[in-house]
């Protein structure tokens, strides 16, 4: 394995989402030169991803709307009210309305760099619902893409996979990762790192486990790994029991809001009840009223699309070829929606914190509390119902903070101004001869050890695909997922535990013939650390005040006194510890860490 | 779902391999594309629009009640044309304008 130092201002992990628009609001906000009279665009940025940020991440297959915007009559303070509802109370106010201020001007912005938007005869955007807007989005990443690669002073490292943050006294001031396929071992020292690794899919057993493993809704490459790097090294955490559980297309997991809101679709039982009204219509309460109405005996349950004009089918057919296409194949090889209902389930629990509220405690500028590690997107706790707009504003907020961190501790681009943009700058360089190393040789060996490792061992029991299968097992039984409805009692949230912890100790003899393989081993490892956390919390919560999302049959009702609170949590000496924190107040809108 | 490659057609130009959300793909010694890791597809479609050639399709797993068609986009006249093969030779295409939006 060759070992390769790199050196840089900001360093972005993920360059989804939040990181490429990070990456571009950090260049666009520093072209103005700042007191000293340089131009702060000097600052040197990288983005460090798994994959290739052409592609990565939960765009890949493209969206259909952008969930998140102020309509016309409509204000940020209604967005903040419906995220409060759907999650009854527990939301971070002040996050929420730092992303509903700017919900409509990073849509515009994504509009300027080529997203296709539907518009009116007088040229106003044709929104769908209260909070909708109607786009073509299947090449919404390959426009941020490449709205990034044309920055000259960010650089971008495809194929290569973070695994560790390098943090000294609470401080990060890099991270190590590896090259998936040029056997190189990366060691990065930063000013400032914002983490947007995205959430954790594959913690629980899929709906098809089988050859269509990989069929779910989250992106299955995102693993959680920005939350268990955080997690280790002691990053304060929220919220990790508020899972998130996806009403979709039986098997094709494809989504169904686009037939409820676009068709006005009903969700009906096998007698052709409507059921929905029965339950409510908060995004849990949808799951949990197809789970009932299933367990009750009156499943299964399907959207009402019989009967919809050929026209709509058309528009249909296409609207899922353009984000879920495998919708439309399945239609196509059987009956089209307008000669049968489309049949619906929920699917596996994910944690995402751009849809429910778990991930990283930050306060209102996206700090966590590592310093100098801000988090954007979906790893980032406290504000549900962010989709695609949220993360870009999360991404800009955190990138303002971020650079402006980094400015506060050194000017670092006053000598080397000029020298840092030229082409063919080998980012390698250790350009900040003012700034001393952070990262250690020693750092580095014991790293690449860790890796090297698992090359060598050779002969195992047991594959990292075994171990993976055995914790979605064990998470499916007794963490609530599909297999007990997502109902978990605390008996079995102990025995969860404890063979969680098992499966951990066993990761250690996995072996690899190469760095994916070695990618594979820590992909798993974040799950483990994952499911701990989310275990803990589930556990901490004596309460049900979601049905399905966390469903606690010993507290199978809500309780205001106790549980209008934040469920956080920290490692420490190995055990998570919990803390419950205070809601923020009606309409705040800033909020600081309390240590 | 999952992706197979025809690698009769294949080119080695290594773009599916470059956009794969997963890496999953890889180009062997005689330059051709093949799917590694099939069951870790995550049927995003990435790598069918980003072939040249059209030498790779998308299918629905018999888990998930495929019944064998084989699907690619090729790009005609600035539309994106779908093109649905099924088992008993019939082949349905649907064009779509990148520049019109959803309508739902
Ligand atoms: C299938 C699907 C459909 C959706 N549809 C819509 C919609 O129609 N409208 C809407 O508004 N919202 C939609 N959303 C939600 C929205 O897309 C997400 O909330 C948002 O894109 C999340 O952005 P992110 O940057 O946090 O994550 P991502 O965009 O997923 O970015 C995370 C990135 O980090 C990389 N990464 C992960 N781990 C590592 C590591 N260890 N090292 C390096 N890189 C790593 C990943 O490869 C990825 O590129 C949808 C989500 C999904 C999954
Ligand atoms: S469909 Fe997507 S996940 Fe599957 S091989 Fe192609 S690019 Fe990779
Ligand atoms: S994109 Fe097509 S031609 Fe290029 S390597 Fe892949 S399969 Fe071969």
């Amino acid at each position: 394995m060759k070992i390769e130092r790199l050196k840089t201002d900001l360093l972005i992990i993920g360059g989804g989402t939040a990181g490429c628009y990070a990456a571009i609001t950090a260049t666009s906000d520093n072209t103005a030169p700042n007191a000293a009279g340089n131009k702060s665009a000097d600052l040197k940025i990288l983005i460090v991803e798994k994959a290739n940020i052409k592609r990565s991440g939960c765009l890949a297959a493209g969206v259909n709307a952008l969930n998140a915007y102020i309509t016309e009559g409509r204000t940020p303070k209604d967005y903040v009210e419906y995220a409060k509802k759907d999650a009854d109370g527990i939301v971070r106010e002040d996050l929420l309305y730092s992303i509903s201020e700017k919900f409509n001007e990073v849509t515009a912005h994504l509009e300027k760099l080529g997203l296709v938007i539907l518009k009116d005869k007088d040229g106003k955007y044709v929104t769908r619902g209260n909070r909708n807007i109607k786009i073509n989005g299947e090449n919404i990443k390959p426009i941020l893409a490449k709205a990034v690669k044309e920055l000259p002073n960010v650089t971008v490292l495809n194929h290569v996979n973070i695994f560790d943050f390098s943090v000294h006294g609470n401080k990060i001031d890099g991270a190590f990762g590896f090259g998936i396929e040029n056997d190189t071992f990366y060691a990065i020292e930063a000013g400032a790192v914002i983490i947007a690794t995205g959430g954790a899919a594959g913690l629980y057993r899929p709906n098809n486990p089988g050859f269509s493993r990989h069929k779910m809704w989250y992106p299955p490459f995102n693993t959680g790994a920005g939350y268990a790097m955080g997690i280790r090294h002691g990053a304060e955490m929220t919220t990790f029991e508020m899972r998130f559980i996806a009403l979709r297309c039986k098997d094709t997991i494809a989504p169904t809001g686009t037939l409820a809101q676009g068709v006005g679709a009903k969700q009906v039982n096998s007698l052709g009840e409507i059921y929905e009204t029965k339950y409510g219509i908060s995004t849990s309460e949808r799951v949990y009223g197809t789970v009932t109405e299933n367990l009750e005996g009156r499943g299964p349950c399907y959207l009402r699309t019989e009967g919809i004009s050929a026209e709509q089918e058309e528009s249909l057919l296409k609207a899922y070829l353009n984000m879920a296409p495998s919708q439309t194949i399945r239609w196509l090889e059987n009956e089209t929606p307008s000669k049968a209902n489309v049949e619906i389930e929920g699917t596996e629990p994910y944690i995402v914190g751009g849809h429910t509220a778990s991930g990283y405690w930050v306060d209102t500028k996206r700090a966590t509390t590592i310093q100098g590690l801000y988090a954007a997107g979906d790893v980032a706790g406290g504000a549900p119902q962010k989709y695609v707009t949220g993360a870009l504003a999360e991404g800009e907020i955190a990138a303002k903070s971020a650079v402006e961190y980094i400015k506060a501790k050194v000017d670092r681009h006053a000598p080397l101004q000029g020298s840092r943009n030229a082409p063919g700058i080998n980012p390698g360089q250790a350009l900040d001869a003012e700034v001393p190393l952070n990262i250690s040789d020693s750092n580095i060996a014991s790293h690449v050890a860790e890796i090297e490792k698992f090359f060598q061992n050779k002969k195992s029991d047991f594959t990292t695909e075994q171990l993976e299968e055995t914790m979605q097992i064990v998470m499916d039984t007794y963490a609530g997922g599909i297999k007990t409805g997502y109902r978990y009692s605390e008996n079995q949230l102990k025995l969860a535990k404890k063979e969680i912890e098992e499966i951990e100790k066993l990761t250690n003899k996995l072996g690899a013939a190469d760095l994916q393989e070695v990618m594979y081993i820590y992909e798993l490892k974040e799950r483990l650390t994952v499911c701990r956390s989310v275990i803990a919390h589930l556990a901490a919560r004596h309460e049900t005040r979601w049905h399905s999302f966390a469903e606690n049959l010993d507290y199978p009702e809500k309780d205001n006194i106790n549980f209008r609170k934040y469920v956080n949590s920290r490692l420490e000496n190995g055990e998570i510890k919990i803390i419950l924190r205070e809601l923020t107040a009606e309409g705040q809108r800033n909020y600081e860490h309390q240590h | 779902m999952s992706i197979s490659i025809d690698q009769s057609k294949c080119i080695g130009c290594g773009k599916c391999h470059d956009v794969c959300p997963g890496t999953l793909i890889k180009i062997n010694e005689n330059k051709k594309a093949f799917i590694k890791y099939p069951k870790d597809c995550w049927g995003c479609t990435s790598c069918i629009k980003e072939c040249p050639v059209h030498a790779i399709h998308f299918f629905l797993g018999e888990d998930i009640g495929g019944k064998g068609s084989k699907v690619h986009t090729e790009k005609v006249n600035g539309l994106v044309r779908w093109i649905v093969e099924f088992p008993d030779g019939s082949v349905k295409t649907i064009d779509i304008d990148p520049k019109e939006s959803n309508k739902y």
